[in-house]
């Protein structure tokens, strides 16, 4: 039976790899997102069993769940943001080194889902900005991969090197971009 | 062993006309103390004499509409006896405040703060009676029968904020006795007629 072979081959190419520098960048951005788990209520449960052996949310180079907000890159906000918890949620998101991504988890944190109370944020997205939603209470981790993998999606499409700080110095911009540190010469 | 409605007698026999007639209501014997001033007064005594050593919950009753509007409960058990006993005692509306218990039993400190969180029942004499739920600052008690389900906005910059929530047309709004389950299902219904 013929295989059909996908990708790279080394005994045709040899050792070099053509590609744009931005797409490079891009795959590798997008194959090592670090999440910061924001786990809140029941949908941390099965974030957890994500990362546990069945789901296994390392085949998508996710599984350096990070608790430290200066080494993560999406945020996986997993459960029910109460007002209370919101100040805390935004403050951690603001800790976060740019280029960085939130995923909202399951119906509370999309849209404060059964919580129509006085207690609760109705959804996250009113405090920081969302790329990806996740429908369930809670999802399955399933859902949660697959909501993962739209990200990688969107995380491949944006162009690294335009957003570099060392791009727009190079292009005679002095003004730095957001969040950058200033380079050093 | 005692049984709790002995117990109940003892306490009335210490206390006279303060205390009401012990009322029995599925196995659970309750009390009515006439004068919340002296609560502090009968849980010592309960706790100290009669063998009550562990408060198991503290609640507060809002009879909104009914005067007095607040009514505070004390659950009473005996580790050793193994009785249950609850006491009730009602402060009006305008008072708002009664002795502390938290001298008497020191798990009362955080029962107490959340009575007067969420009713807003001062506990004279406690030691620490900060919010334990909300946050300092938040202007309401939102468990008032008064207070709107969807809450009320508030603004504490820095600290939280508030905005009241939409009770229609969010994703788990269900339709009882749908026709199909594409009826009945929880899902948004925003833009209804209805």
């Amino acid at each position: 039976m013929q295989t059909l072979e996908l990708g790279y081959n080394s005994k045709i190419e040899g050792d070099v790899v053509f590609t744009r520098l931005d797409a490079a960048l891009a795959w590798f951005r997008q194959n090592s997102l670090w999440p910061m788990p924001m786990g809140l209520a029941c949908c941390a449960i099965e974030l957890m069993a994500s990362g546990a052996s069945r789901f296994d949310i390392a085949r998508f180079g996710m599984e350096v769940m990070r608790f430290s907000p200066r080494q993560s890159d999406v945020m996986i906000v997993a459960g029910t943001v109460t007002y209370k918890m919101a100040t805390v949620v935004r403050r951690i998101y603001e800790q976060m080194a740019e280029p960085k991504w939130v995923v909202a988890m399951g119906a509370c944190a999309s849209t404060g889902g059964m919580y129509r109370s006085y207690s609760v944020l109705q959804g996250v997205d009113r405090i920081i900005p969302v790329d990806v939603y996740i429908a369930g209470c809670p999802p399955r981790p399933e859902a949660l991969l697959d909501g993962m993998m739209q990200l990688q999606k969107k995380v491949s499409r944006q162009p690294v090197v335009a957003g570099l700080t060392i791009t727009s110095m190079l292009k005679g911009n002095s003004k730095p971009a957001l969040n950058a540190a200033p380079a050093t010469a | 062993m005692p049984t709790p409605l002995e117990l109940a007698v003892k306490l009335r026999e210490r206390f006279g006309e303060l205390i009401s007639a012990p009322t029995e209501f599925r196995g659970e014997v309750a009390l009515d103390v006439c004068d919340p001033e002296r609560i502090a007064d009968v849980c010592a005594f309960a706790k100290g004499q009669l063998g009550f050593d562990f408060l198991l919950d503290l609640s507060g009753v809002d009879n909104y509409g009914a005067d007095p509007r607040w009514t505070v409960v004390y659950e009473l058990f005996g580790l050793a006896h193994r009785c249950h006993l609850r006491l009730r005692t009602s402060v009006s509306e305008e008072k708002s405040e009664l002795p502390t218990v938290s001298t008497v039993w020191r798990t009362a400190n955080w029962h107490e703060r959340e009575a007067y969180d969420l009713l807003g029942i001062r506990f004279r004499g406690h030691p620490d009676l900060r919010r334990i739920l909300m946050w300092e600052g938040y202007p309401y008690f939102p468990l008032r029968k008064d207070f709107p389900l969807a809450g009320k906005s508030s603004e504490i910059p820095e600290v939280a904020f508030t905005r009241s929530a939409p009770l229609e047309g969010g994703p788990f709004v269900t339709t009882a006795g749908g026709a199909d389950t594409a009826d009945r299902e929880p899902r948004a219904r925003a833009g209804r007629e209805d």
